[in-house]
């Protein structure tokens, strides 16, 4: 009882919490609150702390050189892992081919997105609804379910094993919810410049690159990144259709450096671990909250 | 009481009204940008898929008998998927994995971490943030890599659990369906948290607050009146970690192969091991088709509850 009592203080003051209290609560539901804001202050600590465990392993395991399964202090902490696995073969080709395949396929992704998407957002048609909930659903398709398939037309067409096929392919995964994406964003750009645009006759692609683009860059910095940072951490994919050990990214030969070390070279596999994981880290310091806000839109929540 | 009008995101101005098109060259103009997108998506998604639909009635192979020459089985590959044990095998593994993972975990701490970012500390909710958003950007592999030594024979999870005089236990043997579900929590919780954190902060606090002066207790008012008007994004959400979770393959390929013997060996694995390790692709094709069919339905029922005006 006690406990729902304390909550139902909260109420009506809890969005105010952190400033002055504007509603008049009895001092007696200030303390309730800021009983609650301990409480949930305690477990949301607790459950960063879980989180952090596997994440505090690799950021140890890769400064020390003995590192073993558990959790511990590196003793003396050294770069020796970092500096075994920075070379070539081990790192800078898997990373190399990632920027590659996931920068190509990005460009890709975003070029068309945004080209499919002014139409989409500008024009009425009556075959527009349909298209749209047609991209909608494919955004929903498994494309693990794809694979088999995907490859047995590569085989056919003798695209397997080459970065160009797992590019376009690569590209054309994350498309419908790319043009999704740059569709809402676009949406949300007014069209009274545009419209003075055309009447000095400019064309659609001249408007589109001079002044819908620009006025919704930080739209397209979403897309980018999102598109990009998901295909960065894409296994399956570039595990199917690329073959050859000088052209596989760094997902995958993650995968087949553990399989071959992983029971011995845990520092090594740690230190690589997080390299290949820098970049994703990076954009996300760089995007923050807003990237946030692009994954929100998924489920049309605009937040 | 107040207008229950907070689920209602603000409509924008109606869109012109539409002239009606009679210039087809017009048409085709403007349809232009399109072309490099369509094309993509019928070449590489629309085609596999056609190509799903021949290949799971033939017996292709990738060698023996039908290497050579592809014959059209009817619906032979479907009807030997239903009579092996191992098939059903991975479709109740699949159902585990899902409601484990992502239904009950993903789904209820997503939730519990929404709610309790409304009451917290700034500084407490930026760093938890940080760190479950963290765990969600890891790419795949990482993720499964580092899972596999939290929960190793001498991992992290054993080392916390001795020290707090519980028996350790090797987890990817003695769990490994729970083991990867797990990690799956980790990993995919972030998503949940912000599509709820986003829905809730549409929520209006004068609706909790007359729920609240009529007496509602708190978990009354989360059931009767915070879940009611967030519920699309509820169904939303679960939707779409429903399509994501069913799909998850590298996590569980790299944790466990889908082993110790076939105990974590989920539809997509089962899949890739029909069609790879025993060169049977039309038989896997047809795996993947029904994969692929509930993901289609699951889409479906996802633009049923997308509000109107997403759709357009």
């Amino acid at each position: 009882m006690t406990g729902a009592t304390l909550e139902r203080e909260t109420g009506t003051d809890g969005r105010a919490a952190p400033r002055g209290r504007s509603r008049g609560t009895s001092d007696n539901g200030g303390v309730r609150g800021r009983a609650v804001g301990a409480v949930s202050n305690l477990v949301l600590v607790l459950i960063a702390a879980l989180f952090s465990v596997p994440l505090l392993w690799v950021i140890f395991a890769s400064l020390d050189p003995q590192a073993t399964l558990s959790v511990q202090w590196p003793d003396p902490p050294s770069t020796e892992n970092f500096r075994a696995v920075l070379n070539e073969e081990t790192t800078f080709r898997p990373m190399w081919n990632s920027l590659v395949l996931c920068g190509g396929a990005t460009a890709i992704t975003v070029i068309s997105s945004a080209l499919a998407a002014y139409p989409l957002s500008r024009y009425q048609s009556r075959a527009k609804r349909p298209f749209l909930l047609t991209i909608i659903f494919a955004t929903g398709l498994p494309i693990t379910a794809v694979m088999i398939p995907v490859y047995a037309m590569f085989v056919q067409v003798n695209l397997i094993d080459s970065m160009f096929g797992a590019v376009l392919f690569l590209a054309t995964s994350s498309l419908p919810y790319g043009m999704f994406l740059t569709k809402n964003f676009m949406d949300g750009v007014p069209k009274d410049l545009e419209e003075s645009a055309w009447t000095e006759g400019a064309s659609t692609m001249r408007t589109l690159w001079a002044i819908v683009l620009p006025l919704m860059r930080p739209g397209t910095a979403v897309v980018t990144i999102f598109t990009f940072v998901t295909m960065w951490g894409n296994f399956f994919v570039p595990f199917m259709l690329l073959l050859s050990p000088d052209k596989l990214p760094a997902a995958v030969s993650l995968y087949t450096f553990s399989s071959q070390y992983g029971q011995i070279a845990y520092g090594q596999l740690a230190a690589f671990s997080i390299l290949y994981s820098l970049p994703v880290v990076v954009l996300y310091l760089l995007m923050g909250r807003r990237l946030g806000a692009g994954f929100a839109m998924t489920g049309g929540v605009k937040g | 009481m107040a207008a229950p009008t907070a689920t209602e995101p603000a409509t924008t101005t109606a869109p012109p009204a539409p002239r009606p098109e009679r210039n087809l060259r017009r048409t085709a103009l403007r349809g232009l940008p399109l072309l490099p997108s369509v094309t993509l998506l019928v070449l590489f998604l629309a085609g596999p898929i056609g190509y799903s639909i021949y290949l799971a009635f033939t017996n292709r192979a990738l060698r023996g008998e039908g290497a050579n020459r592809t014959e059209f089985v009817g619906f032979d590959n479907f009807i030997t998927a239903f009579e092996t044990p191992e098939f059903w095998n991975s479709v109740v593994l699949t159902v585990v994995f899902t409601v484990v993972s992502a239904i009950i975990g993903q789904n209820i701490l997503g939730m519990i971490l929404a709610l309790l970012m409304r009451r917290a500390t700034k500084v407490i909710v930026a760093v938890t943030g940080a760190i479950v958003i963290g765990a969600w950007i890891l790419p795949e592999v990482v993720a499964a890599y580092l899972w596999t030594t939290f929960l190793g024979d001498d991992g992290s999870l054993n080392q916390i659990l001795t020290t707090i005089g519980l028996p350790p236990q090797d987890w990817l043997f003695a769990l490994p369906i729970i083991a990867v579900s797990f990690a799956n929590i980790w990993r995919g919780t972030a998503f949940t948290m912000l599509m709820y954190v986003a829905a809730l902060s549409e929520v209006s606090p004068d609706i909790e607050e007359a729920a609240e002066i009529d007496g509602a207790g708190a978990i009354r008012r989360f059931f009767f009146v915070t879940v009611p008007i967030i519920r699309r994004t509820i169904m939303t959400n679960l939707m779409l970690i429903t399509l994501q979770t069913l799909s998850v393959f590298g996590l569980i390929f790299v944790m466990t192969g889908g082993g110790p013997g076939t105990s974590s060996q989920t539809l997509p694995l089962y899949m890739y091991e029909q069609a790879f390790s025993f060169g049977q692709l039309g038989y896997g094709t047809a795996v993947a088709l029904l994969l692929l069919l509930i993901g289609g339905l699951a889409s479906i029922v996802y633009l049923k509850l997308l509000p109107r005006e997403e759709k357009i």
